[in-house]
């Protein structure tokens, strides 16, 4: 399909807008996003699939950016954290986040949101151990991981009424 | 950290990636969920000269009862399986195991033949295969072979696929109705590869035991059927005594290798730990 050093056209919808690009096979989701689409709220950590900052949504569900190649999104409906807020309205998550001190530096931010967003869907109504276990999927160096518990508490039932 | 470059083939049908495998005479790699594949050539651990994406695949993935057994098409993902009703219902043990399986996020894009192609000792589907005595069917240009987990596994992430062969299908018999399973799992985080894993499965009759099936994850290089501790089983029944005893024997039948995660006695005494840990909650779960 494509050598070494040809160029692969792809398309994807992010946030509900169509992009295109062309990139090496090579290119990371993550980077794609960032460098070609200047969608830079992505956040790029341990790039090896461990840390979950760079979780975004593929087709609805939660899914690590840094161990997909962009080609291999090409097609698909991603979510990213630029698509949450609405017409300068915090998302529901992001508010909590924002009430409850669910962030310090920040760096984590974006894939714990997207993280505990696809979360709360596959468990609308989560325990404070199944919250735990949840968001184990995202590395915080900052914040001790209480406030974050909090916030996806708090945000859960307003999610849960739509 | 990005990968080395490498040609990209996304075959849409079986055959076309075989001939593409073929081509490559042992430089291709094989991408399925991609959870292992693509952080070793981020690291650049690994340098295949292409990538075989199976993820355009369609016929690939998915669930379907047959001769009493389920069977998944390799790039079936976790998180479908997670959530598979008829796994639920014929293979608890997998639904149990596959909650153990990295987290949410890595089971959106991990495979099950892509996990136990990968045959990481430590994984939780090699076990579970193990346990349940399944089988995996392995395609190439001479046709079909089917492996049991035994001709399989070979050693730490070596298996017994020949370079032009895919794994294509994961075949698993049903489990008995009545039957107890539990999967225990010592990490050092929820998600972390297991320290030691257990998969057991157990049949009751009374307090007698009919039927026990007991696999290891983490405790030497390739998944460990404990058939001696599913023997004591067997003979004695579910009294307090015999399961400390097939406890004791599972730790007898193991020689894990030391790394940086534990030693060797230490994922020993593990092993001893979480099969009885295994078996009590298996059995209570167990009908009759």
């Amino acid at each position: 399909m494509a050598d070494k050093s040809e160029l692969v056209t792809v398309r994807m919808k992010v946030n509900g807008v169509q992009h295109e690009g062309r990139c090496e096979p090579r290119k990371l989701l993550v980077d794609f996003l960032r460098e070609d689409l200047g969608l830079t709220g992505t956040h790029v950590g341990c790039e090896h699939g461990i840390c979950g900052a760079c979780t975004i949504l593929l087709d609805g569900e939660a899914a690590r950016s840094c161990i997909m190649l962009a080609v291999q999104a090409d097609g698909a409906e991603l979510q990213t954290i630029e698509g949450l807020a609405q017409n300068g309205k915090l998302h529901p998550l992001q508010q909590a986040f924002h009430e409850h001190h669910g962030l310090q530096c920040g760096f984590c931010t974006p894939g714990m949101l997207m993280t505990a967003l696809d979360f709360l869907r596959v468990k609308p109504d989560p325990s404070e151990a199944d919250i735990r276990e949840g968001i184990s999927a995202v590395l915080c160096r900052c914040t001790g991981y209480q406030g974050i518990i909090n916030a996806v508490k708090a945000a859960a039932p307003i999610l849960r009424r739509g | 950290m990005k990968p080395p470059k490498f040609d990209y083939h996304a075959p849409k049908a079986v055959d076309e990636a075989l001939a593409l495998l073929a081509r490559y005479d042992g430089e291709a790699k094989i991408l399925a969920g991609g959870q292992s594949l693509m952080p070793l050539l981020n690291f650049r651990l690994s340098r295949p000269a292409a990538l075989i994406d199976l993820n355009r695949i369609p016929a690939l993935a998915y669930i379907k009862e047959a001769d009493g057994s389920v069977r998944f098409g390799a790039m079936t993902r976790q998180r479908t399986i997670e959530f598979s009703p008829v796994v639920a219902k014929r293979l608890p043990l997998l639904t149990e195991a596959t909650r153990w399986v990295g987290h949410l996020p890595i089971r959106t894009r991990g495979t099950i033949g892509g996990s136990i192609a990968h045959a990481d000792p430590s994984a939780e589907y090699p076990a579970v295969l193990t346990a349940l005595d399944g089988e995996v069917i392995a395609r190439g240009p001479k046709g079909e072979r089917v492996l049991k987990p035994r001709e399989f596994f070979q050693t730490y992430l070596t298996t017994s696929l020949a370079a032009d062969e895919i794994l294509t299908e994961v075949r698993l018999p049903a489990m008995s109705g009545v039957a107890g399973y539990a999967f225990e799992e010592f990490a050092r985080r929820h998600g972390d590869f297991a320290i030691i894993g257990i998969a057991a499965v157990v049949v009751r009759d009374g307090s007698r035991c009919s039927m026990a099936r007991l696999a290891t994850a983490g405790a030497g290089p390739v998944p460990v059927r404990l058939r001696a501790a599913e023997e004591i089983l067997e003979r004695e029944g579910f009294g307090d005594d015999a399961i400390a005893r097939a406890a004791a024997k599972a730790q007898d039948l193991v020689q894990p290798d030391a790394d940086i995660h534990a030693s060797s006695d230490y994922r020993r005494h593990l092993t001893g730990v979480l099969t009885g840990r295994a078996i009590k909650r298996a059995m209570a779960k167990a009908g009759r």
